[in-house]
């Protein structure tokens, strides 16, 4: 079998409410609340958890789960620090100590306080790998995430003609299925006119292209496949996954393509573990920090040509019955900003038939991606099995 | 320039003082391999062409074209609310790097990939900047 190939499943999944405004408790607190349902979903004690990955920038570490859960005996411990690309990241760095045989049932687990705490816009530079941007750009006005990526998207619509309405089909798709989902932070409908409407952060993105700052928790259970056969809930196989890093991974200004991120090079890797195609794929969330990242991943990940991305996601074709429905909960734009974790726990739902309003009919493959620090990719194809 | 309100400062390390030195001459210094001769920004020790640590600084030409850039008008940091909106363009350099630098003079509106431009150093700010090629 090639790879990492079926040899593990997510087994259980969990997230607290998310929202903005009064705090509902710490970054552990909401960690541990989303551990918790994970586990519980999967049928497990929390006990029986032997590896855990902590997503969290430092706040949350591996031996808090001793402490609070009573482990006794943690067998593995990891972190996979590529911003938005740690959750999916994770997955196979789970999935390659349980083939090795080192743990059974590893914690993925991220609380944050982006809205009631730090707030997340204005404080990445604290993280070592901003270090390069920190001492050469930010002095001169380059400080947030907005103003570091808004070149890509510049160039992007320079040299494809991609245009700021292309992007806001992005966002008023996302926030509609936000408010099928019915746990999301933003639940009030938009429109195109609204997102253009919506004040310039840093040209081309304007507030709506911007994700969230949100409060929650989430978290996922993946376990050895041949575990999961026998648990709680449908089993959900991770049948391909990869990380891949962008050339001038640390500072974009010197990238030799400025529109091409990280996933471009993990993608094709993770499609032939899977053994499928991107007509196969049902289901698709797609980091969404940005409304533009979203775009461009949808290239490089090869759903269509570079290029070709403002097209590709017009006329309503990410929305449900469109040609590939995205971020079906409202991902980080309209659910809650959780690095990803819910558009993992949101993949699982879809296809395990738990979809609710925004369920696509008869989803049994699809594709959960990553997006960090600068460009970092990382993507995860699953199938129900 | 603005006030009591601090810019975010830069701590520089070792392996790039000397272009900060520089900027304080008024000079934006690229460095350059010793051994293959291939430029690299921002600064770092080693080549990532050949592996040397040898290495020595060149003051950039001044020539620059426009790849990209975004004009910013939400106020990210307190120090730059008085320069809202502002241009910070990202240029290539004939000397084969990037500079990103932001754009004095000139309406942003204006700019296109391939745009010549002049790069120099604010003696008001110390930092690169970026203005319309005579």
């Amino acid at each position: 079998m090639p790879g990492l190939r079926d040899v593990a499943a997510i087994t259980g999944i969990g997230e607290t409410s998310y929202r903005r405004g009064e705090a509902q408790g710490s970054s552990l607190s909401l960690t541990l609340q989303a551990s918790l349902a994970a586990i519980a979903d999967a049928g497990l004690y929390p006990r029986d958890i032997d590896g855990v990955i902590p997503i969290a920038s430092g706040a949350v570490v591996a031996e808090d789960f001793i402490t609070n859960f009573g482990i006794p005996d943690l067998r593995f411990s990891a972190t996979t620090p590529m911003g938005g690309a740690s959750p999916v990241a994770a997955i196979q760095c789970a999935a390659a100590a349980i083939a090795a045989g080192i743990c059974r049932h590893v914690l993925l687990p991220i609380g944050r306080t982006g809205y009631s705490g730090a707030r997340i816009s204005t404080r990445v530079h604290q993280m070592p790998q901003f270090r390069v941007v920190g001492e050469f750009e930010m002095p001169m006005g380059g400080i947030a995430p907005a103003q570091l990526y808004a070149p890509m998207a510049r160039r992007h619509m320079e040299m494809f003609g991609t245009t700021s309405r292309q992007l806001a089909e992005i966002a008023v798709t996302t926030r509609n299925h936000a408010i099928l989902n019915g746990n999301a932070a933003m639940t009030k409908p938009i429109s195109i006119e609204d997102h253009q409407d919506s004040r310039m952060i840093s040209d081309p993105l304007r507030l709506l292209d911007c994700s969230l700052e949100s409060d929650g928790g989430a978290a996922v259970v993946i376990s050895a496949a041949d575990a999961a056969r026998d648990m709680r809930r449908p089993r959900v196989l991770v049948s391909g996954m990869a990380e891949g890093h962008p050339d001038s991974p640390s500072v974009i200004t010197q990238r030799p393509e400025l529109t091409r991120l990280g996933i471009a090079k993990a993608a094709p890797r993770a499609f032939a573990m899977a053994g499928v195609t991107h007509a196969d794929i049902d289901v698709a969330e797609i980091y969404d920090c940005f409304t533009y990242i979203v775009l461009c991943q949808l290239e490089d990940l090869g759903f269509c040509a570079k290029g070709e991305g403002g097209a590709f996601v017009e006329g309503g074709a990410l929305g449900l019955g469109g040609r590939l429905p995205v971020n079906t909960h409202g991902g980080l734009l309209s659910q809650a900003h959780m690095a990803g974790m819910n558009h993992i726990v949101e993949l699982v739902r879809q296809l395990r038939g738990d979809g609710g309003a925004a369920q696509v009919a008869g989803a049994e493959i699809g594709v959960v991606t990553g997006y960090g620090d600068m460009g970092d990719g990382s993507i995860a194809i699953m199938r129900r099995g | 320039m603005s006030g009591a309100i601090e810019r975010p400062r830069a701590e520089p390390s070792a392996d790039t003082q000397p272009y900060w030195d520089g900027l304080a001459r008024g000079e934006i210094l690229l460095q350059r391999c010793g051994e293959c001769g291939k430029f690299r920004h921002y600064p770092r020790p080693m080549c990532d062409g050949c592996f040397s640590f040898a290495h020595g600084w060149v003051a950039a030409s001044g020539e620059a074209t426009v790849h990209s850039w975004t004009v910013t008008h939400h106020p990210f940091h307190p120090a730059f609310r008085p320069l809202l909106p502002y241009a910070l363009v990202t240029v290539d350099l004939p000397e084969g790097v990037r500079v990103l630098a932001p754009l004095e003079g000139g309406d942003p509106a204006d700019l296109r990939i391939g745009m010549r431009l002049r790069l120099g150093v604010d003696a008001a700010t110390g930092l690169p900047v970026l203005r319309g090629a005579a």
